[in-house]
């Protein structure tokens, strides 16, 4: 509607992300691409990274974000997607998990 | 994803058009597409399905997996009437998530000091609804009992196919406004959409207590009947 209604949007990873890239930071870019069970944000939501670590929206309640963030500095540096998957049926693979239970995909991409 | 891509998916949102990012999971690339954009197959189908639902959603075709995310526009909340129970709808609607603005041409009621950090106009609702259009994304409450206030952005909620549209008043006030509804040439069948008297009903009394009452309707007409609906009847 109004300007003043759009700024209400703030925190909005996805505006963050190009104010991010206006300003000549690497971005990356988490996104939760498929869900089983309780997870706890739904498929769609966001995380966005920069290359020094800060980071902005969210991907679970938390529990996965700090492996995600890890992740993304590895993305920045080599330009190449990669596919993660957290849960409790994966703990062998990755040292955290989803205290709720469910499983989550988060597809993590370099902006640009 | 592309520098471009996010560019213009952001424009889109900031225009409240409804549009879905299609990223080809093997290869990475990514494209924006509006609503009423022509996709083909199969992939069309998805699209339109994750237009309908509003759910983002990975897809499998030909072997290749694609991942749809839907950005549909922010719910909003237009309330007609800077009154009492405007007041205590505001501070609500904006936590429960609603982007809200409040019109009422008579300066007295709509006065900055009522209504701090709201969108307010102390305009007649055809002239700020000119600028900033209703769509099906946003929801109209109208509160004023005035007729000559509520009954145009009434008519203007009922073209625009807001996803919730009620009005204050009695039954018996209701009865008065639908003549004068179907008099100005709405449809009685779009005049059913109008919920009054306004609110769940829980027994509201107290202005706050009407606030509650109508902000809950508003989400059970987001998270059942209205744009969810529209993906059942699909």
């Amino acid at each position: 509607m109004s300007e003043a209604d759009l700024q209400s949007r703030e925190g909005d990873p996805l505006m963050i992300a190009e104010e991010w890239m206006k300003s000549g930071r690497d971005v990356a870019i988490a996104t939760v691409v498929e869900t089983w069970g309780s997870a706890p944000r739904p498929v769609g939501s966001h995380l966005v990274i920069d290359v020094e670590g800060n980071f902005e929206g969210s991907v679970s309640g938390g529990c996965v974000e700090g492996a995600v963030v890890a992740e993304a500095a590895e993305v920045l540096a080599d330009g190449t997607p990669r596919m993660l998957e957290f849960g409790v049926a994966d703990e062998t693979a990755w040292r955290v998990g989803l205290s709720c239970g469910g499983r989550i995909k988060v597809y993590v991409e370099r902006l640009g | 994803m592309d520098p471009l891509s996010l560019k213009k998916l952001n424009a889109l949102r900031r225009e409240r058009r409804a549009a879905v990012l299609l990223t080809d999971l093997g290869d990475g690339r990514d494209r924006v597409i509006r609503e009423g954009d022509t996709v083909a197959g199969a992939l069309g189908e998805a699209v339109a399905r994750a237009f309908r639902s509003g759910r983002s959603a990975t897809v499998e075709i030909d072997g290749r997996s694609f991942f749809l995310n839907v950005h549909l526009p922010a719910p909003r909340l237009v309330v007609i009437g800077a009154v009492h129970i405007s007041q205590a709808l505001a501070p609500m609607a904006r936590i429960a998530g609603f982007d809200l603005t409040v019109i009422d041409p008579r300066t007295a009621f709509a006065s900055p000091e009522r209504f701090p950090d709201v969108t307010l106009h102390a305009e007649w609702p055809d002239e700020v609804l000119a600028r900033a259009p209703l769509d099906a994304y946003t929801a109209l409450a109208a509160l004023t009992h005035d007729p000559k206030i509520d009954d145009p952005a009434l008519l203007a909620a009922l073209k625009a196919e807001c996803f919730y549209i009620g009005a204050l008043g009695s039954r018996k006030t209701h009865a008065r406004r639908v003549e004068r509804l179907l008099a100005a040439g709405a449809s009685s069948e779009a005049i059913d959409r109008i919920e009054a008297p306004i609110g769940l009903d829980i027994g509201a009394a107290s202005p706050a207590e009407i606030a509650v009452a109508v902000l809950g309707s508003v989400i059970a007409a987001l998270r059942s009947r209205g744009l969810v609906a529209k993906e059942e009847a699909a």
